[in-house]
């Protein structure tokens, strides 16, 4: 018997959560004013789970890193968010949404989480559209939509191209209100540094005041952790340069389960990278493929051409390209799932056909939607025999309405105009589908310490779908976790305020105190961004989209040798109790050198193709889908979920055996 | 290319500050000014000096952290752009560079280029939200329809992505772009309504206790907003705040 209970309900499928709702305990509100939560992270998941948990009653401790709840990096999710309301009237449902989502994760995800998370899917937009959102409507003023990579329908809620921004303002809204009310106390420029544990339950977090150095105790009677992905330890990825995983690793430290850190997004669709001073990656949304159609040259020569200056994209016609999505996957074309749009990139690249100086660029061209729209709103005009230019003008400005933003984005980051000539783009790291451990409850194997949003191992399996992170991070935080961690905390009534002064307190503010002053005192010869650049390169030329047995064993070897070399040499310069930008990122390096090790582990012991782990080992034969991808539902169908036990290397295996009772599983195929 | 810096340089809150000037060499004019920046940082870790402080995340424009007055404007010389998206192209080799924090009384400095804007967020407690709880039982999205007009023109003040700009430009250091901005986006919705007539007055009120200047329309802050954001957002927060004063 394992030792990972799921805690799914038992009943139909259509029916657990309604059932699960009807009969777990409540909280009455006299009660919930003498039960504290501690919130950690304020994106979609965090800064929607605090307002929420305030509004029910519960006195809320919210922190984030960042001057302000609002900037966490939920912002800069640009496309959308998925919601099976069926306003299209184009076939969607629950159901649809559930079972896109599933096969999108190469059925590697929890199902009845998955229903769940579809089943809540159209409450959230219910939700944002009250506190004020503004999604893009169309003339009749009812909400407009558009469609995403890996799905049939158009389920897509956008506000532009700057949906995570709104939505992350809108939950930060509903965050201002309990803060005004005192319902929520807001940790600003706080970031925690481990959990306290009290007869093995969470019961607080040990924090530093990053503008004055101070260590802080908080206790509470639940620790959530909303502390988005891991995606920066390839150093370059298109997360905010705080992103981090140190709260999910320090609590991976005390006893949480991490699962699944192999699996990981390569988005791809963001601007190539130009040089080696780069500091981050910009995507540019998914929902450019709804119009955009990217391809390479068919011809060698030409793309020679092009990388020496000699040729222009504009200048090769329909007949010299190669639309290899198209090719190859004509039922989604350009709209496939984004593991296998980034291997399709990856794949002409390494064959020598990308078109930039690094040779790691593929074209996403908009000349056909642009001439589409431009010929659609010449007739909507009444304009007759509209010239060439007319038609041109027209229809960029239909892409500008739509995408207006992306591409002054791109503008201004490569110095070329995207509406006259092809963008240039490149996979790079987006999303952790991996994460903390956790049960129907999201809560992980701590009791009390729940997991939420990008952090936890979540509802998307092996790959996630476009649009579907806005959506599980809301779900969590607006409609699951107020329901589940209430079931725990009617438990909690009687426990009374937990004092910081007990002995594992103070153990846990000395570990931390310890570490920093060694970090200050190193004095070594190399900058924290030193060792990490190095261990980012790695990471993405043996862990990345790609990956084999012998690259996995190596990066194994290299990354503990990287890891200890930083203890030894890293430095640290200015002082423990100031602001010290320096100091904080030698901390959150420190964690990625672990949590990267535990990564390759993770994705040797998978000896299959799923999602966004591709073994080279594991690929079709032949017939119709030769050099695809090869799933072992036989051997592998299980969360692989791994037990701290000191170094990375002794980590313990133990497997959640997934189950799949209203979904076959299937080969995974978009051609 | 080659560039002398002149930065300011203040230790703490209460520590004096003063410009201290830097050279960095091989820029490469597709650097963004942070990257800039990043290299000075690791030549002076590496120098055993300390790095020079400055708020960013995101560093594709839109979390709103980075904040730097460069050679005497908020965000640079570029149009449109935060500090992140400025790119070194808009510079030339041998060029001096001045770069300050925001000034002004509600953003005290914390440490070199890094401000404390928390007066933003004590201004948006005061009324910049929707009273709606959480429940699953709010109406249908699509039970209103909203002129595309109204709702596009909401989206464009609710893009502000309150990185203090419009006030450090501003000769008397006024939000009021800020604070129109999310006026501007409730009173055009139709689920804004409800609260207006408190919202605005309460908004305005922690604005002026907050010590923020007061608008004499010069329009700097629309030219150096990174987003764009229109002065008819602060036309119609005045509105707005007239029609409420009116209510009584």
């Amino acid at each position: 018997m394992s030792v990972l209970d799921s805690k799914v309900p038992k009943g139909p499928l259509k029916d657990k959560w309604t059932t699960y709702k009807d009969k777990i305990n409540l909280v009455n509100p006299a009660n919930k004013r003498n039960i504290d939560v501690i919130v950690v992270g304020t994106g979609l998941a965090g800064g929607s789970a605090a307002a929420t948990l305030a509004e029910l009653g519960y006195r809320v401790k919210a922190f984030c890193y960042q001057d302000s709840p609002r900037r966490a990096h939920s912002i800069a999710a640009q496309g959308g968010i998925n919601a099976a309301k069926n306003y299209q009237g184009d076939g969607d449902s629950t159901y649809r949404l559930f079972y896109d989502t599933v096969k999108g994760g190469d059925y590697r995800s929890r199902e009845a989480n998955v229903y769940r998370l579809a089943e809540v899917s159209a409450n959230i937009i219910d939700q944002c559209v009250a506190q004020g959102v503004p999604f893009a409507r169309d003339y009749g003023g009812l909400l407009d939509n558009r469609s995403f990579g890996g799905v049939l329908v158009s389920r897509t809620f956008y506000a532009k191209g700057q949906t995570g921004q709104q939505l992350l303002l809108g939950a930060y809204s509903a965050m201002n209100r309990q803060i005004a009310r005192g319902k929520i106390e807001m940790y600003n420029r706080h970031e925690m540094l481990d959990v306290v544990k009290v007869d093995g339950k969470a019961r607080g977090i040990i924090a530093r005041n990053l503008v004055t150095g101070e260590i802080e105790r908080h206790s509470a009677h639940a620790v959530v952790i909303a502390s988005g992905g891991y995606g920066n330890v390839y150093f370059l990825s298109t997360n905010a340069m705080g992103s981090n995983a140190t709260a999910a690793w320090k609590i991976h430290k005390k006893g949480a389960f991490f699962a699944n850190p192999c699996y990981t997004q390569i988005h791809p669709t963001c601007i190539p990278r130009s040089g080696d001073y780069q500091s981050k990656l910009t995507l540019m949304s998914e929902s450019l493929r709804n119009d955009g159609r990217i391809w390479v040259p068919k011809n060698m020569e030409d793309v020679l051409a092009i990388r020496e200056g000699k040729l222009k994209p504009t200048q090769l016609s329909e007949e010299q390209r190669d639309y290899y999505l198209e090719r190859r996957y004509p039922a989604f074309g350009n709209l496939v799932p984004r593991d296998v749009a980034s291997r399709a990139a990856k794949e002409r690249c390494d064959a020598g056909y990308g078109v930039n100086a690094t040779g790691e660029a593929v074209y996403l061209d908009f000349k056909s939607a642009i001439e589409r729209y431009g010929l659609e709103q010449a007739k909507i005009q009444g304009i007759q025999n509209a010239s060439k230019e007319k038609i041109t003008a027209l229809g960029e400005a239909v892409v500008e309405e739509k995408y207006g933003n992306l591409f002054q984005m791109y503008e201004k980051i490569v110095d070329e105009n995207p509406y006259k000539t092809p963008m240039m783009i490149y996979p790079a790291t987006h999303y952790t589908m991996g994460g903390v451990w956790v049960d129907y409850n999201l809560m992980t194997t701590v009791e009390g310490l729940y997991c939420i949003g990008e952090a936890n191992f979540s509802d998307h399996g092996a790959n996630r779908l476009g649009a579907s992170a806005l959506m599980q991070g809301l779900a969590d935080g607006y409609f699951v976790l107020p329901y589940t961690i209430g079931d725990y905390l009617s438990h909690e009534i009687r426990t009374g305020k937990i004092p910081t002064d007990s002995p594992e307190f103070d153990t846990a503010e000395k570990e931390v105190t310890e570490r920093i002053n060694f970090f200050v005192n190193n004095k070594g010869s190399h900058s924290v961004d030193y060792f990490h650049k190095r261990l980012g390169k790695v990471m993405w030329d043996k862990c990345g989209m790609s990956r084999n047995a012998k690259d996995l064993k190596e990066a194994i070897a290299e990354i503990k040798a990287i890891r200890e070399e930083f203890y030894k040499e890293v430095k640290v310069p200015g002082s423990a109790n100031e602001m010290n930008p320096e100091l904080e990122k030698a901390g959150r390096v420190a964690d990625f050198l672990e949590l990267g090790e535990l990564f390759a582990k993770d994705a040797l012991m998978r000896e299959e193709s799923c999602g966004g782990h591709f073994r080279e080992e594991s690929v079709e034969i032949d017939g119709e889908q030769k050099g695809e991808a090869k799933r072992n539902d036989e051997d592998y169908a299980f969360v692989a979920a791994w037990e701290y036990k000191g170094e990375p290397s002794d980590a313990v295996l133990h497997k959640e055996q997934l189950e799949f009772k209203d979904i076959e599983l299937k080969q995974r195929s978009y051609k | 290319m080659n560039l002398t810096l002149k930065i300011w340089r203040q230790k703490g809150p209460q520590d004096k500050g003063k410009m201290v000037q830097y050279k960095v060499t091989e820029i490469s004019e597709h650097m963004s000014f942070l990257e800039m920046m990043d290299v000075l940082n690791e030549q002076l870790t590496n120098k055993g000096e300390e790095p020079v402080a400055f708020d960013h995340d995101c560093r594709e424009g839109i979390c709103g952290m980075c904040s730097m007055y460069i050679n005497g404007e908020a965000h640079g010389p570029d149009r449109g752009v935060t500090t992140c998206q400025l790119h070194m192209r808009m510079f030339k080799d041998g060029d001096t560079i001045t770069i300050e924090p925001f000034r002004a009384k509600a953003f005290p400095v914390i440490k070199d280029l890094v401000i404390d804007r928390s007066s933003f967020e004590r201004i948006q407690q005061a009324g910049g939200f929707i009273s709606v709880n959480t429940s699953g039982n709010t109406q249908d999205a699509n039970a209103i329809p909203i002129d595309k007009h109204a709702a596009d023109t909401a989206m464009d003040a609710a893009t502000c992505i309150g990185c203090g700009a419009c006030v450090a430009s501003c000769k008397n250091s006024s939000a009021m772009l800020f604070v129109g901005a999310k006026v501007s986006q409730y009173a055009l919705l139709p689920q804004g309504q409800v609260e207006a007539t408190d919202r605005v007055k309460n908004m305005v009120a922690q604005m002026d206790l907050e010590g923020f200047g007061n608008c004499t329309n010069t329009g700097a802050c629309e030219v150096e907003c990174p987003k764009g954001i229109s002065l008819e957002n602060i036309a119609r927060m005045n509105r707005e705040f007239l029609k409420a004063s009116m209510k009584g």
